[in-house]
């Protein structure tokens, strides 16, 4: 209603015009019968205090004070308080989406930075604008694969994200694609060398996650090179704050990154809204799904920025678009940038250290409780597998009741893992928290 | 052999077997500034009205349609750095070849004269 101009008197001449006396008059003769609808049943409304005295009550069931040694792709990490107070501010929290560059200059500067950040955090050449989160880009991915080669194969590691899979599964339900899924080598190298046997000249791309569900670091450039030599593309989902130590996709000869970049600055909240960013080789610039911004120069020779490549989209490709999706997630998307930003490069490879370091302390003191044993030997980086004789999932809801997430109980995905933890250490957890955690596991075992 | 022109707006020259085909002046100027030029893939077989590849501009995206049968060949290289060539001369500026032409197959087609009186009926 507030956002009808019309006045009164618009309305008057509107009805004089058309020869009705009134609206009611000008339905009834058109025939339009409204429903009545019924109110009776529906209370009277409360004060701002008293709704606010309710909700909090509902909000309070929730267990958010656990001590977090949950990963598996969304994890704990501190986000500087500068960034919300940056994001926040009207300028950029309510700005309109940006297709107008003329009236949209920060939003687009913003996201060409963002972009910018994407591509030296994964070693590739361009990146869009961001995607809804990383289980959704890695479909992206896929689909951009199965178009770029013509092929339609997928060659798929049951060590990425059982999340991811599931959402991948759910999506191909209904499209004419092959894929095949090769079983997790519990932490061996055979896992890898059974995803390269797998990959035919029928495939269209390899899947794989960096560090693995399970949190081990591979190098997966041999796996790259025996993709590529077949005419398959390499895909890669991967979690940024590991980037900031390890050898990147990038270097490794990916064609395309992806990953869910809710570890840069954005909060848990129960699911979302999260981040999905994507990076591909220059060569694939015009196949990438989603928003891109470019930067350019005015008629005045000034520096600006614009979405650009639009062609790929469906408001003008329509059906050839490279894919349905027309937005991104802007202000997730700042977040990230200004929590990179506020780190730098030597702040962020300083989250990575501490997360390791601390991962590293976590299993060895957990290790260290008779009963536990140690799920795979290999390199990881902040998030590793234990073994108990009770079950998992047993084990995590009573370590809740002590005020512990202590891990995620693998045996919800992974059936022939029913007595193993996923546990993920961030550089939010101090000593005392993780003492506590052993002896809280070791008391119960 | 001379040029011919199809509805679609595209042209074809043949020489022998080996037809050169590209976009009429036309279709240059409705597309306004093109910026990309999908080049086909060589190797492809293509009826008759099929969809040979995609020409964008900064507002459109366009389908070439292949005017006659054939096999798809050599792709004009230079459209890749330099797309706007189209804009500038599109009437001499080849797309792609096609191969395996049938002279015979240009029947349905326009040749200049006819196909100038068909876009002043536009």
């Amino acid at each position: 209603m507030p956002y009808i101009p019309n006045t009164d008197a618009d309305r008057r001449e509107m009805l004089a015009a058309a020869g009705f006396a009134s609206v009611e008059d000008m339905w009834e003769k058109a025939g339009v019968k409204f429903p009545a609808p019924k109110l009776d049943g529906i209370p009277e409304g409360k004060s701002e205090f008293e709704v606010m005295s309710y909700l909090s009550g509902l909000a309070e069931k929730n267990a958010t004070h656990l001590i977090n040694f949950v990963g598996g792709g969304y994890y704990d990490h501190i986000i500087p308080a500068a960034a919300d107070a940056i994001a926040a501010r009207g300028e950029f929290y309510t700005a309109y989406t940006p297709y107008q560059p003329e009236a949209s200059q920060g939003t687009l500067q913003a996201i060409y930075e963002y972009q910018t950040a994407i591509c030296r955090l994964t070693g590739m050449e361009v990146s869009n604008a961001s995607l809804y989160d990383g289980g959704t880009a890695l479909f992206e991915a896929m689909m951009m694969a199965a178009h770029i080669t013509g092929r339609r194969q997928v060659v798929i590691s049951a060590a990425v994200s059982p999340i991811y899979r599931c959402m991948i599964e759910c999506y191909c339900r209904n499209l004419d694609l092959e894929r095949i899924e090769i079983p997790d080598g519990h932490g061996t190298d055979s896992a890898l060398d059974a995803v390269i046997a797998a990959v035919t000249d029928r495939t269209a791309c390899v899947i794989v996650q960096y560090p693995n569900f399970f949190g081990e670091v591979e190098d997966l450039g041999g796996l790259v090179a025996a993709a590529q030599a077949k005419g398959a593309l390499a895909v890669c989902s991967a979690y940024p704050v590991a980037l900031g130590c390890l050898k990147t996709p990038g270097e490794m000869g990916f064609d395309i990154v992806t990953g869910e970049g809710q570890s840069l600055g954005i909060p848990l909240s129960f699911g979302g809204p999260y981040l999905g960013f994507m990076a591909v080789k220059s060569k694939y610039m015009r196949k990438m799904p989603g928003r891109v911004v470019g930067r350019t120069v005015d008629l005045n020779g000034k520096t600006g920025y614009v979405l650009t490549l639009q062609t790929r989209e469906q408001h003008i490709r329509r059906e050839h678009a490279t894919s349905n999706i027309c937005s991104n997630e802007s202000l997730c998307a700042l977040n990230a940038l200004i929590y990179l930003s506020l780190c730098g490069k030597e702040g962020f490879r300083r989250v990575g250290e501490l997360c390791m370091s601390k991962a590293v302390y976590a299993r060895e003191q957990l290790l260290a409780i008779p009963g536990v044993t140690p799920v795979g030997s290999g390199a990881f980086f902040n998030e590793f597998v234990i073994e108990t004789p009770l079950d998992g999932a047993e084990l995590v809801g009573k370590l809740i009741d002590k005020g512990f997430a202590a891990g995620f109980p693998l045996g919800r995905y992974y059936p022939e893992r029913k007595n193993q933890i996923l546990v993920a250490v961030t550089e939010k957890r101090t000593r005392e928290e993780i003492k506590a955690l052993a002896n809280a596991m070791e008391a119960l075992l | 052999m001379a040029k011919y022109y199809a509805e679609s707006h595209e042209w074809i020259e043949l020489d022998g077997t080996t037809a050169k085909l590209g976009i009429s002046q036309y279709a240059a100027d409705s597309l306004g500034d093109i910026t990309y030029v999908e080049i086909p893939a060589s190797g492809k077989a293509v009826s008759a009205g099929d969809v040979l590849c995609t020409v964008e501009s900064v507002k459109a995206v366009s389908d070439v349609y292949a005017p006659v049968a054939g096999t798809v060949g050599e792709g004009n290289a230079d459209l890749e750095a330099d797309p706007g060539a189209l804009n500038a001369d599109p009437e001499n500026t080849w797309i792609c070849k096609l191969e395996g032409v049938d002279a015979g197959s240009f029947d349905g087609l326009m040749d200049a004269a006819a196909y100038a009186k068909f876009v002043e009926s536009l």
